[in-house]
C-alpha cells in the first residue's frame, strides 16, 4: 500500500505527431506537495509530457487522472479541470492588451464567477505574493521578462490550483532575472504547492526538488532524489546529460 | 501682353471650375449628397465591418463546410468589380420578384465587400495571434469562444487596424458608384447638375465634397492606427 495518494497519476501515455511519436509510454505519479523536475535533452519530449497533463496536447493514448479525476473521461469538464493544474510558460504568456491586474482576474471573472472585487481583491494579494504590487495597473510591455514571469505564476496561483506546471519558466530569461522567478517558486514550494518543473536550472533542483525525473527519447529513463541523480546517475545517458548541465 | 495670356487662362480655368452661380445654385443639391453619402457610409462601415467580424470568429471554429461556404463567399466578392455587382443585383434581383431601392442596392453590395475584406483581414488577424496566447488562456480554464472574445479578437483587431483601415476607406469611396444605379449621393447629384448646367463646376463642388468627407475619416484612421500601436510583450 502507497503511504500517500497520488495527486497526480499518468499511465502509458503516448503522443504522436504524424510519424513521430513523442512520448512512448510513460508512468508519471507526483504526490501531494511534491517538487517534480524534468530535465532532458530537447526533443526528449518533457515539454509535451507537461502538456498532456493538462491536456494542452491530446494524449495519443494512456491516462490522466489527476485529483482523483480521469481526465481523458467522457464527461470532464477539461475547463473546470485546468482551473485547478496552474499552468506557467516559458515565453509567460501575458495577455498584452490587458492591465497587469486584468491578466489575473479574467479567469476569475469568467471561470470562477469571483464578482470584481473579489477578483480584483485576490488580484491584488498575488502580485503582492510576488513582489509586483507596483505594478498593477502596468501593461506586460512595460515589465522585464522576469516580472512578467512572475505575474504569470500570480496569475495561475489566483485560481488556487491544486498543483502547477512549469514549462521551463526561466529559460527565456536573461540570467539577472532568473533569481527572482526562482525565489517565487522558491516561496511556492514552501507554501505546500504541489509543482512539476521542467527546467535545467541546477541549482534550483538541487535545493528544491524531492525528485529528478530523467526523460529521453519520450520516455523516462531515470528518476530519484537530486542526490542519487545528480551524485550517482546509473544510466550512461543520464550521466551523459548531467555532465553536459553541470559544466 | 504676355502677362494678359496666364491672366486669360487663369479666368477660362475659374470659370470651368468654380463659377459662383452655380456654386449658390448647386451647393443645396451637393449638400444633400452629403448627406446620403454618409448615411450610406455609416450604415457600410458598421455593418460591413461586424459582418466581417462575425465571419472570421465563425471561421475560428473550424467547422469545414460552415468555412468552405465563407471561403467562397470572400473570394467570389473580392473577384467581383463592385460596379459589376451593383448592376447584377439592381437589374437582376427585381427578375426575381426581390424589389430593392437603390439605396438599400448600394448598401446591401458594399456591405457585403466590406465585410469579405474585413474577413480576410480578421483572420490574417486571428491567425497571427501567437498559440501561447491560447494555451495562457486555456490552461486558466477559459473555454474555446471565451478566449476567442477576450484574448484573441482584442489583439487581431489591434494588429488589423491598419489595412482595415484602408480598406474600409477604399470601400466608402465607392459610394460614388451609386451613381449608376441613381442613388442620389455627391456624385450623382453632380453628375445630374453637370449635365443641366453644362460647367464643370458641380463635378468640382462634388471632388470638395468628397475631401471635405474623407480627409477626416483618412485622419482618424492615422489616428487609430497610432492609439492602437500598443508596446508588444
Amino acid at each position: 500500500m502507497e503511504s500517500q495518494k497520488h495527486i497526480l497519476e499518468a499511465r502509458g501515455l503516448c503522443k504522436s505527431f504524424g510519424e513521430l511519436d513523442v512520448l512512448k509510454g510513460v508512468d508519471f505519479a507526483v504526490k501531494p506537495r511534491e517538487l517534480v523536475i524534468i530535465i532532458g535533452p530537447s526533443g526528449s519530449g518533457k515539454s509535451t509530457l507537461l502538456r498532456c497533463l493538462n491536456r494542452l496536447e491530446e494524449p495519443t493514448a494512456g491516462s490522466v487522472i489527476i485529483d482523483g479525476v480521469d481526465l481523458m473521461g467522457p464527461k470532464v469538464d477539461i475547463n473546470d479541470m485546468r482551473r485547478r493544474i496552474g499552468m506557467v510558460f516559458q515565453q509567460f504568456n501575458l495577455y498584452p492588451h490587458l492591465s497587469v491586474e486584468s491578466n489575473i482576474t479574467l479567469a476569475l471573472r469568467k471561470v470562477s464567477k469571483k464578482n470584481k472585487a473579489e477578483a480584483e481583491d485576490i488580484a491584488a494579494r498575488m502580485l503582492d505574493k510576488v513582489g509586483l504590487s507596483d505594478k498593477r495597473t502596468a501593461h506586460p510591455g512595460e515589465l522585464s521578462g522576469g516580472q512578467q514571469q512572475r505575474v504569470a505564476i500570480a496569475r495561475a496561483m489566483a485560481l488556487e490550483p491544486k498543483m502547477m506546471l512549469f514549462d521551463e519558466p526561466t529559460s527565456a530569461l536573461d540570467p539577472e532575472l532568473v533569481g527572482s522567478v526562482l525565489q517565487v517558486m522558491h516561496d511556492l514550494r514552501d507554501s505546500g504547492m504541489t509543482m512539476v518543473v521542467v527546467s535545467h536550472e541546477m541549482r534550483f533542483a538541487r535545493e528544491a526538488a524531492d525528485r529528478i525525473v530523467f526523460m529521453s527519447d519520450g520516455i523516462i529513463l531515470e528518476e530519484g532524489t537530486p542526490e542519487e541523480i545528480f551524485e550517482a546517475p546509473k544510466h550512461r545517458r543520464t550521466q551523459e546529460f548531467v555532465a553536459e548541465i553541470s559544466r | 501682353m504676355n502677362t494678359d495670356v496666364p491672366r486669360g487662362r487663369w479666368e477660362i480655368f475659374v470659370e470651368t471650375f468654380f463659377r459662383q452661380d452655380l456654386i449658390d445654385e448647386y451647393s443645396g443639391a451637393i449638400l444633400k449628397g452629403m448627406v446620403v453619402t454618409i448615411e450610406i457610409a455609416i450604415l457600410v462601415v458598421l455593418c460591413g465591418l461586424a459582418l466581417g467580424l462575425v465571419l472570421a470568429m465563425i471561421r475560428a471554429y473550424r467547422v469545414r463546410a460552415i468555412n468552405v461556404v465563407i471561403t467562397v463567399f470572400v473570394d467570389v466578392l473580392r473577384a467581383l468589380p463592385p460596379l459589376a455587382l451593383i448592376l447584377l443585383v439592381y437589374f437582376g434581383l427585381p427578375l426575381v420578384g426581390l424589389n430593392f431601392s437603390s439605396f438599400v442596392v448600394l448598401w446591401l453590395v458594399l456591405t457585403l465587400v466590406l465585410a469579405a475584406f474585413a474577413e480576410e483581414i480578421f483572420w490574417a488577424g486571428i491567425l497571427s495571434v501567437h498559440k501561447g496566447q491560447w494555451e495562457a488562456a486555456r490552461s486558466t480554464g477559459l473555454g474555446f469562444s471565451e478566449t476567442l472574445t477576450y484574448i484573441i479578437i482584442p489583439q487581431a483587431i489591434r494588429m488589423t487596424v491598419a489595412p482595415l483601415t484602408n480598406r474600409t476607406i477604399a470601400i466608402t469611396k465607392n459610394t460614388a458608384l451609386g451613381t449608376v444605379i441613381g442613388v442620389s449621393e455627391i456624385l450623382n447629384q453632380a453628375t445630374t447638375a453637370q449635365s443641366f448646367s453644362g460647367s464643370a463646376t458641380p463635378l468640382m463642388m462634388g471632388a470638395i465634397a468628397y475631401i471635405v468627407l474623407f480627409i477626416p475619416i483618412v485622419a482618424v484612421g492615422r489616428w487609430i492606427e497610432t492609439r492602437f500601436a500598443w508596446r508588444r510583450a
